[in-house]
């Protein structure tokens, strides 16, 4: 499996990345090295066996149902590029 | 100065707070410079925390680390500090409130004197992806420190602090601990809270303590360790007795000695020295049984499919909407503006298939508000970052999901099972931390295969969720230290310590 320049444009649409010509060649290239080094995990037999998702047993646990103090509205817009006193701001989406 | 040394000094009144804290404000101001190994410091706020403390003090109150000074990995959140994680991204961010592990901390009455440079959103093996510049190994300033967590290895090392805090995702505490000369340990996954720690690979991050000895590691982790409500996957089991374990490590331990680590691409020399040092820990009374952990080969390959997928879904928080750079409004419209003049300009001129696949362009041309996200995180990302960003967003894209993301699960589970069953026999596994020393600045920075491989031996205890230690296990004819590593199962910590203990008294 190969990926080609073109491919490597559509996932950094999907990424929500923008690549110049250059970046889109060198990413290519530098996913085809690493890809081809997991090709190795081919290799593995492994029809019978079960996805690994939680690598510790966790106990499922419920919290009881009481109102805590969340991130003050304040807090919550200190760190936004663009904010009024209510509300974060952004460009006008509907053209 | 260790911890326990510290304590002694402090509590007996020879020596007062301040004057702890003036040490590690006059060797950072000394050392830093070179080193690079701080992004941030607050001598004003930590010479105000040790009059507080020492008052406690005086009135016998004084909690388990109190005038112990650390260094804060620039990943975990601290309140009303900035939080930048080395990238442009965040270049400007101030944490609004704290990570549970620096709320118990302060509880204990440490002091908090800076923040510490790492690789941008801890991914890397060198400290070299960062928007500070590179960390410089205080044995080498040639060489690399390890990363990520190479600003909290090299302030240790450089005695710019008593201990630190990092974390670890694929060995990003215990390679840079090997590489410059001092213990880390990484405990398992669900000991200590993540609470408050930047996420980069969820399944995999931890935070852990570097500090010159083992005791140390302990003391830390025996302040940082347990259940915390506010982290879904923090364990509610018991907390070991750390300290004690450092403190009369039993030395009947049963060490398996996997042969898939001390084979090809490891440096004769360390094989050498960490095989004297098990000879050491046998005649002391250890048992070194030869095990197989016969699925290590394929850990870097799952580790770089599963941590770059978690990666890539993590950092599609950034956004440049809530919080991170955001790209300029105006040259964001201004850019969609002029590629469309241009597209407009070609169809005009176009014929056939060409006027078609134009128009589908134009129809299909970014809205300013999708275009706004690619440009901030275009901007704000660093290359590293994005190329993992991109290669997660690959292998869990729709007809490769299953080929990558789903193989690698499936082989995480072998990886488990195999330490699963080591460790019905023995006590701790044991390997070197690395299969080099610190390579040299720049070395490895276009082969991004050639820097993954570094992480070969501390990989499969994060796909395995186990606890590990690296200790310094000696010095290479090149001049660079060199670790051990234990592993233990799942919350066996005072196991690492342990056995790491029983090394660190054949190597101080």
């Amino acid at each position: 499996m190969s990926v080609t320049e073109k491919e490597v444009q559509y996932i950094a649409n999907l990424a929500r990345l923008q690549l110049n010509g250059e970046e889109v060649k060198s990413f290519a290239d530098d996913m085809n090295k690493i890809l081809g080094y997991m090709e190795l995990l081919n290799e593995v037999d492994t029809d019978d066996v079960e996805p690994l998702e939680h690598v510790i047993d966790l106990e499922s646990r419920l919290r009881k149902d009481e109102a805590k103090e969340p991130l003050s509205h304040e807090d919550a817009l200190k760190n936004a590029p663009d904010a009024d006193s209510d509300y974060f701001r952004v460009p006008k989406v509907i053209e | 100065m260790t911890i326990s040394e510290t304590r002694e000094k402090v509590l007996s009144g020879e020596v007062q707070l301040n004057d702890i804290v003036n040490h590690y404000i006059s060797r950072i101001e000394t050392r830093n410079d070179e080193i690079n190994a701080y992004v941030a410091t607050d001598f004003e706020a930590a010479k105000k925390q040790a009059e507080e403390i020492q008052k406690k003090i005086d009135k016998g109150e004084a909690g388990k680390l109190a005038g112990v000074v650390l260094g804060i990995k620039d990943v975990i959140s601290e309140r009303g500090k900035k939080l930048t994680c080395a990238s442009k991204m965040l270049e400007d961010f101030e944490s609004v409130y704290d990570a549970t592990v620096i709320e118990r901390l302060l509880a204990e009455d440490a002091i908090l004197i800076g923040r510490l440079n790492m690789d941008e959103f801890a991914m890397g093996s060198a400290n070299e992806y960062t928007n500070f510049g590179p960390v410089k190994n205080p044995h080498n300033t040639n060489k690399v420190p390890g990363g990520s967590s190479g600003g909290s290895a090299a302030a240790v090392a450089a005695d710019m602090a008593m201990a630190t805090l990092g974390s670890d995702t694929g060995g990003s505490i215990r390679q840079p601990a090997s590489y410059c000369g001092v213990v880390g340990l990484k405990p398992t996954y669900g000991r200590v809270s993540r609470y408050g720690l930047v996420a980069f690979a969820s399944s995999f991050d931890c935070i852990g303590p570097l500090a010159h000895s083992v005791e140390d590691t302990a003391r830390i982790l025996d302040v940082i360790a347990g259940f915390d409500e506010r982290d879904n996957t923090s364990s509610q089991k018991a907390t070991g007795n750390y300290v004690d374990a450092a403190l009369n490590p039993n030395k009947n331990i049963k060490i398996g000695v996997p042969e898939e680590f001390f084979g090809e691409g490891l440096d004769p020399e360390i094989k050498e020295g960490i095989e004297s040092l098990l000879k050491k820990l046998e005649a002391d009374g250890a048992e070194l049984v030869p095990i197989k952990l016969p699925y290590t080969k394929y850990g870097i390959a799952t580790y770089y499919v599963l941590a770059t997928a978690e990666a890539s879904s993590n950092l599609a928080r950034y956004d440049g909407i809530r919080y991170g750079h955001r790209a300029d409004k105006e040259e964001v419209l201004d850019e969609l503006k002029k590629e469309e003049e241009a597209l407009r300009q070609q169809f005009e001129s176009a014929t056939g298939d060409e006027k078609i696949a134009l128009q589908e362009q134009l129809t299909k041309m970014d809205s300013a508000l999708i275009r706004l996200y690619k440009k901030s995180r275009t901007e704000g990302f660093g290359q590293e970052v994005k190329r993992r960003i991109m290669l997660g967003t690959y292998v869990l894209s729709s007809g490769y999901y299953d080929a990558y993301y789903g193989k690698a699960q499936r082989v995480r589970r072998l990886i488990q099972d195999d330490y699963k069953k080591a460790f019905e026999k023995v006590d701790v596994i044991v390997s070197p931390t690395a299969p080099t020393t610190a390579f040299d600045i720049g070395d490895k920075l276009d082969d991004p295969v050639q820097m993954y491989l570094n992480d070969v031996y501390t990989i499969t205890a994060n796909l395995a969720g186990i606890c590990g230690i690296s200790v310094p296990a000696g010095t290479h004819s090149d001049g660079m230290p060199y670790g051990i590593q234990f592993m233990a199962d799942s919350f066996q910590e005072e196991k690492v310590i342990n056995a790491g203990r029983l090394a660190e008294l054949h190597t101080k």
